[in-house]
């Protein structure tokens, strides 16, 4: 039974897209096949996180508008060979987005693979409505800062109200991944707790992810988080949270609390 | 620099609601303005002094089309407050704001005949062509023959109210079963009670019921009001933010106080 999962945040540049990428791969590499779309339609950026931007001949929306098939459109990963792309376009206008073929292109996606993620653009409008409207579990990504939760707790309002399932009287499945998560700093007060975003967005916590520069250095390689070293910190964490999306109990561990003396007191004299 | 304030009482922002008229023009425009002399003609001064509302739905206007018909109107004496169902492109400036969220309400009683004459002999006017609006905040319309307000004692949300979501509830209580995010507002004709954190707005006794009151079970709130009277999160009491708190109205005085 194929699981849609929208990534979704309504705040910009708070990790949607690594993360996309990143529970994408993590997903395929325990077997699964699994589609990333990218919903940006005229900013897309999941090809370049994933490494195939010289690779995109079709698109979301030519397959939406029947210029292209689905089986034409979908690139498949150099490194994990159950992963594959649908692309966003670049050139187009995210008008060319409609309710119905992107109802059409998800029940042809569920037909042929286990996971359906959908990177949704930021924003509320329609992109970022079209992406969540046909999932069944929403990953809100938030950064542990007072704008990007208001903006979170935002979303999953219009989670609760504009979703395909919503509107059939179900609750869509929402999980909080906590991204950019610095223990240093939110122990300082810079930031906030894991504590005070959850007792504010409400919502399950599948993961948290702490602010590292291997996932700049990923990104910057073209690839996912998950696939590029398998050993970093947020590559665990992301690892983590997929096998959490999957089913299985994984204990969950806040970065920076297992920290040494030294780490104490290095935080105290940071502060 | 900041100018001090010497008089340090809060401004009343009261709800208020009218009855207001509602146009509804069929084209040919020509043809239905006739009829809407007839009517006038038969009742002098019916649209004198009263909230009127065109509503355009489904007409297929041009701007100028619209504009003329606003002058066609304003000549006969009738005034708009405000125009519904329009397309934003249609309305330019000068021209009554765009209104919505409107409900049914009764139909008005047609002007009573200042002449003797028999209707059909009088022409075309048809009852039902001004019907009426009530304003949303409506609470106790003004006019008599209006359908009355269901007495609905209190409205229970079971989920946490997000930001961005409004809760409006002029019938009475509402009690929210979760937080209520920033950003997120309620207003209640009766009281509010919140079991959850109360971090967004929270406005009770909108419908100027000065008895109401806020619970909640932990205060971060941006605002909280009753009965027009509000007071700003910078104004609550250090002591009682993050605390089950009460907030009544004390006289012209917002008070609150841990529950």
């Amino acid at each position: 039974m194929a699981k849609t999962i929208v990534v979704t945040s309504g705040k910009g540049g708070v990790g949607k897209t690594t993360s996309t990428a990143a529970l994408g791969a993590a997903l395929a590499q325990r077997g699964d096949k699994v589609a990333v779309v990218d919903f940006d339609v005229g900013l897309r950026n999941l090809d370049l996180v994933m490494g195939a931007e010289r690779r995109v001949v079709f698109d979301l929306i030519n397959v939406l508008q029947g210029d292209a098939k689905l089986t034409q459109a979908l690139i498949r990963d150099k490194r994990v060979e159950t992963l594959f792309l649908l692309p966003a376009s670049q050139t187009r206008d995210k008008d060319n987005l409609t309710a119905e073929g992107v109802e059409r292109v998800m029940e042809e996606l569920r037909a042929d693979f286990d996971w359906i993620i959908c990177d949704s653009p930021a924003g509320i409008e329609r992109g970022a409505t079209l992406a969540m409207r046909h999932a069944d579990i929403a990953v809100v990504v938030t950064n542990p800062e007072v704008s990007s939760v208001r903006d979170s707790d935002r979303i999953i309002g219009l989670l609760d109200a504009k979703t395909a399932k919503a509107e059939r009287g179900e609750r869509i499945e929402k999980h909080l991944l906590l991204t950019r998560y610095d223990p240093i700093r939110a122990e300082r007060g810079d930031m906030l707790k894991v504590d005070d975003v959850i007792e504010i967005l409400s919502i399950p916590l599948l993961g948290i992810i702490p602010e590292s520069m291997d996932v700049l250095r990923a990104s910057n390689l073209g690839a996912p988080v998950t696939v590029c070293d398998t050993h970093t910190a947020p590559a665990i964490a992301y690892t983590n949270a997929a096998r959490r999306l999957a089913g299985e109990e994984v204990p969950m561990t806040i970065p920076g609390e297992k920290r040494g003396l030294f780490g104490k007191f290095f935080g105290r004299r940071a502060a | 620099m900041t100018e001090t304030l010497t008089d340090t009482r809060p401004i009343r922002l009261k709800g208020r609601s009218f009855l207001a008229i509602q146009l509804s023009p069929e084209l040919p425009f020509d043809n239905w303005l006739a009829r809407l002399d007839d009517l006038a003609r038969r009742s002098t001064g019916f649209f004198l002094g009263r909230p009127i509302v065109l509503d355009v739905e489904g007409l297929d206007l041009d701007q100028d089309q619209l504009k003329d018909l606003i002058a066609e109107l304003g000549e006969r004496g009738v005034r708009i407050m405000g125009i519904e169902g329009a397309r934003p492109s249609i309305l330019g400036l000068g021209m009554p704001p765009a209104m919505r969220g409107g409900r049914p309400a009764a139909d008005f009683d047609p002007p009573a005949e200042t002449t003797p004459e028999p209707v059909a002999a009088t022409g075309k006017a048809e009852p039902g062509e001004a019907s009426v609006m009530e304003r949303p905040a409506e609470a106790k319309p003004a006019a008599t023959r209006s359908e009355p307000v269901r007495a609905m004692p209190s409205l229970i949300v079971d989920r946490p109210v997000r930001s961005g979501q409004s809760i409006i509830f002029p019938e009475g209580d509402v009690t929210v079963l979760g937080a209520v995010s920033s950003g997120a507002e309620i207003v209640a004709g009766g009281s509010i009670h919140v079991y959850g954190a109360l971090r967004g707005r929270a406005m009770a006794g909108s419908v100027g019921h000065s008895e109401a009151r806020i619970f909640c079970s932990k205060l971060e709130a941006e605002l909280v009001a009753i009965d027009g009277l509000y007071k700003m999160a910078e104004d609550i009491d250090r002591r009682l933010v993050g605390q089950p708190v009460c907030v009544s109205l004390d006289g012209e005085t917002i008070k609150a106080d841990l529950i």
